[in-house]
């Protein structure tokens, strides 16, 4: 008996913390809450976000904004690259998240491997969506016409409650391979796997404020989501008529862009198409003279 | 600096005698009804308003005042169509219904420039040469996407969305219902159109057009009213989707009041544009630009390069040469052809205006206007122009919506950017040089969606217009301006 314990390892539990311009700190609220599996087992205490926390990520989330929208489009293609890469890589510990969540562990596998596809699937349109959205238009006067598509801004994402990793990477992806950067709430009763994959774009070199992700009560933070002035757009994936209407509310105040990515399939080409980058790019026009 | 050597001599004696274009070629009812399912009818409480004319007050005509039971008839109307006649068709006869349009509105032009200036004061060269032919020219340009669609959305299934909803400002009122009605057909929607209150002509007449092109009942519908009919429409549970241009404020609350529907929205609204002109220009154009920029229709122009940011070491140069432009500009009866500048569009407008010129000056700027003479009778404004102001300066700050023009200097490019940025609005803007690599870098700094460079207030209906940020949502024109009239599917 003796012997036995002392031959056992104690594992060591990771401690679930917030991703912030490049850095993982705790919620500055200090506040926690319970993730429990099955069987009421804690298994993690989660930052429980804060209003602070969102917008001190809207702030660097702003500053990194033009920095990440001037690098080319082949470097962001290769950034999105080498998150996949660093997913594959750790397969394993999304697996065992994702089981722990109440996944299956075969449902559990074709979600990472669905997600690594997502993330190499908008990493080649980096280069490509602009090509296809941009246009020459034929002006009848002597100018040259053309549009193209810029990023929209900073952008407030409030995850996909059910799809924790492949509705995650799902909207972070093609709002970063436009030039984007946002801040994301993760999936409120799974979070683990976000918290995980911030330490996967960390590792991917993707640059510090890109994206920003939270844990904390959906039910609570969502208003500051959808209200920041500061924030260009806002995605939403679920709730019913009431959430609908007070993201879109309050994201009046500034005009935000609102898009709503409510029962989509995830793991279909709803959510695996190029409108995804487009719904939050803007279309800029540019005219000049044709002549001596 | 302006020397009197190179100063242009104005002086010269030179008058031009009046050259008005005669009106007796146009046909106005004394009385319209609201165009709904097809024909002329009276609104459900028998209450009309009159439409001046901005430059004479006088009255022009009577159009209807339609209540929420008139939006109900109108939108019932459209939706009928749309389950109908309409939704059936073949696109490609959609689209020579859409042609036929574009063709008796070229036939008509002359009448349709003519209503137009008389209802809401722009000059008739402007109506002439810029409103109604391009009006003509969009529902040209849209008939043709009609039969097309599959090769506008790649992977995608476009499908109508059902009964659009427009509102339209008083600015632009038959370009703006071209720009509304012609994309929202080809892409298979009815429409119920509402024009702004103090220009409703064109659109009645509009509703001529498209009775004589044989267009089936209820496809257009369009109603006469005010900001209450605007509201009704948008929240009618009838409509599938509203756009609108018009002020930020209202935007914002049509956004509000569609929140937690699925009604589709298109926004086209305010803008505080910086017109930035840098030492390498050539400056003369540069001048043409600025006056275009905010002269144009009496600077009743959302995109209106409404803010001049001016590279310091040309500045006096720049502002002198624009004094002396200014006081070519010939104020007045807006059916003159040589006129550049008619009258203000209504009495509200111009206490606005006039407001702002207060508070321009008790901020600090300092006011200068061209000299011209104005008339007696009706709403005008002189060109005005405010140099001394700054960032914070609510002439640099709010859109006027008239031809008041705020110059600010700067040394660097970096500074060119902020400034032009500094502002919630990103509607349009322009950049004067001579340098290529310096026009790009600046084009693609300034977070607006339409950019003029080396030029200015250019529209085409294959060239895509609308803001970013608190400028709206959406675009309108080109292949982009089908995406507001469509759902995407698989």
């Amino acid at each position: 008996m003796a012997s036995a314990l002392k031959n056992q390892r104690i594992a060591v539990a990771k401690t679930y913390k917030l991703y912030i311009g490049g850095k993982f700190p705790r919620t500055e609220s200090g506040r926690y809450f319970a993730l429990e599996d099955k069987r009421g087992v804690v298994i993690a205490n989660m930052c429980r976000g804060s209003r602070k926390d969102f917008r001190n990520s809207v702030v660097v989330a702003r500053k990194a904004q033009s920095g990440w929208a001037k690098a080319s489009a082949y470097f962001r293609g290769q950034i999105l690259y080498r998150i996949a890469e660093m997913l594959e890589g750790r397969r394993e510990q999304f697996i065992a998240e994702l089981i722990l969540q109440g996944s299956t562990p075969r449902a559990a596998e074709r979600e990472i491997n669905r997600s690594i596809d997502r993330l190499i699937y908008f990493a080649g349109w980096a280069d490509k969506y602009q090509q296809v959205f941009s246009a020459v238009n034929p002006v009848s006067s002597s100018h040259f016409n053309f549009s193209v598509l810029e990023p929209t801004g900073v952008i407030s994402i409030l995850a996909p409650d059910d799809s924790s990793l492949l509705g995650l990477i799902s909207n972070i992806a093609p709002a970063i391979v436009g030039g984007n950067t946002c801040i994301v709430l993760a999936s409120e009763s799974m979070p683990l796997c976000a918290v995980s994959f911030a330490e996967v774009l960390h590792s991917a070199d993707v640059p510090g404020g890109v994206v920003n992700i939270l844990t904390g009560f959906r039910a609570e933070l969502t208003e500051f989501f959808a209200s920041h002035m500061d924030v260009n757009a806002v995605i939403y994936c679920d709730g019913g008529k009431a959430v609908a209407r007070t993201v879109q509310e309050l994201a009046a105040d500034n005009i935000k862009r609102v898009v709503a990515r409510t029962r989509l399939d995830w793991a279909g080409s709803d959510a695996a198409n190029p409108y995804l980058i487009s719904d939050t790019q803007e279309v800029k026009t540019t005219w000049h003279p044709i002549g001596s | 600096m302006a020397t009197p050597e190179n100063k242009l001599a104005f002086s010269g004696g030179w008058e031009y005698d009046p050259a008005p274009q005669s009106t007796d070629h146009i046909t106005l009812n004394k009385r319209y009804g609201l165009f709904i399912n097809g024909d002329f009818v009276p609104p459900a409480r028998g209450r009309y308003f009159d439409t001046i004319n901005p430059a004479t007050e006088e009255k022009i005509s009577r159009v209807a005042d339609a209540s929420s039971d008139d939006v109900d008839k109108a939108v019932k109307a459209a939706r009928a169509a749309y389950n109908g006649a309409w939704g059936r068709m073949k696109p490609a006869e959609r689209g020579k219904y859409i042609y036929r349009i574009a063709r008796i509105i070229q036939e008509r032009a002359r009448e349709f420039s003519v209503i137009e200036s008389l209802d809401g004061g722009k000059p008739i060269r402007e109506s002439r040469d810029i409103d109604v032919p391009l009006a003509a020219a969009h529902f040209f340009y849209y008939a043709g996407w009609a039969d097309k669609l599959e090769y506008a959305f790649p992977g995608r299934t476009a499908r109508s969305l059902g009964v659009a909803g427009q509102i339209i400002p008083w600015n632009f009122p038959l370009l703006m219902a071209s720009w509304k009605i012609a994309p929202a057909l080809a892409c298979g929607n009815t429409v119920v159109l509402k024009p702004a209150e103090t220009t409703p002509l064109t659109a009645l007449k509009l509703a001529e057009v498209v009775a004589d092109a044989g267009l089936p009942p209820g496809v257009v519908n369009i109603i006469t009213g005010s900001g209450v009919a605007g509201a009704a429409l948008v929240e009618h549970p009838g409509v599938d989707k509203i756009a609108f241009t018009g002020s930020t404020n209202v935007g914002r609350m049509i956004q509000k009041t569609l929140a937690g529907t699925n009604k589709k929205y298109t926004l086209e609204l305010g803008g505080k544009a910086a017109n930035i002109i840098f030492a390498d220009a050539a400056i003369d154009e540069a001048v043409e630009g600025i006056v275009n920029g905010i002269f144009f229709n009496q600077g009743h122009v959302c995109c209106a390069g409404s803010r001049l940011l001016v590279q310091e070491s040309v500045a006096d140069e720049v502002i002198a040469k624009l004094k002396d432009r200014m006081e070519t500009l010939i104020v007045g009866d807006p059916l003159d052809k040589n006129t550049d500048i008619g009258a203000i569009n209504s009495p509200m407008q111009l206490e606005k205006i006039e407001s702002y010129l207060k508070i321009g000056r008790e901020e600090g700027g300092e006011m200068h206007q061209s000299s011209c003479r104005l008339p007696k009778k009706g709403y005008w404004c002189r060109p005005t122009i405010f140099t001394g102001v700054s960032q914070s300066n609510r002439i640099v700050q709010d859109e006027i919506f008239g031809p008041v023009l705020a110059i600010q200097t700067f040394r660097r490019y970096d500074e060119a950017v902020m400034k032009a940025n500094n502002t919630p609005y990103g509607l349009s803007g322009g950049v004067w040089t001579d340098k290529g690599a310096k026009i790009f870098k600046v084009t693609q700094a300034i977070r607006a969606g339409v950019i003029w460079a080396n030029t200015f207030n250019k529209f085409d209906p294959t060239s895509p217009f609308g803001g970013y940020k608190e400028s709206g949502v959406g675009r309108e024109g080109g292949l982009h301006g089908l995406g507001a009239y469509v759902k995407l599917g698989a």
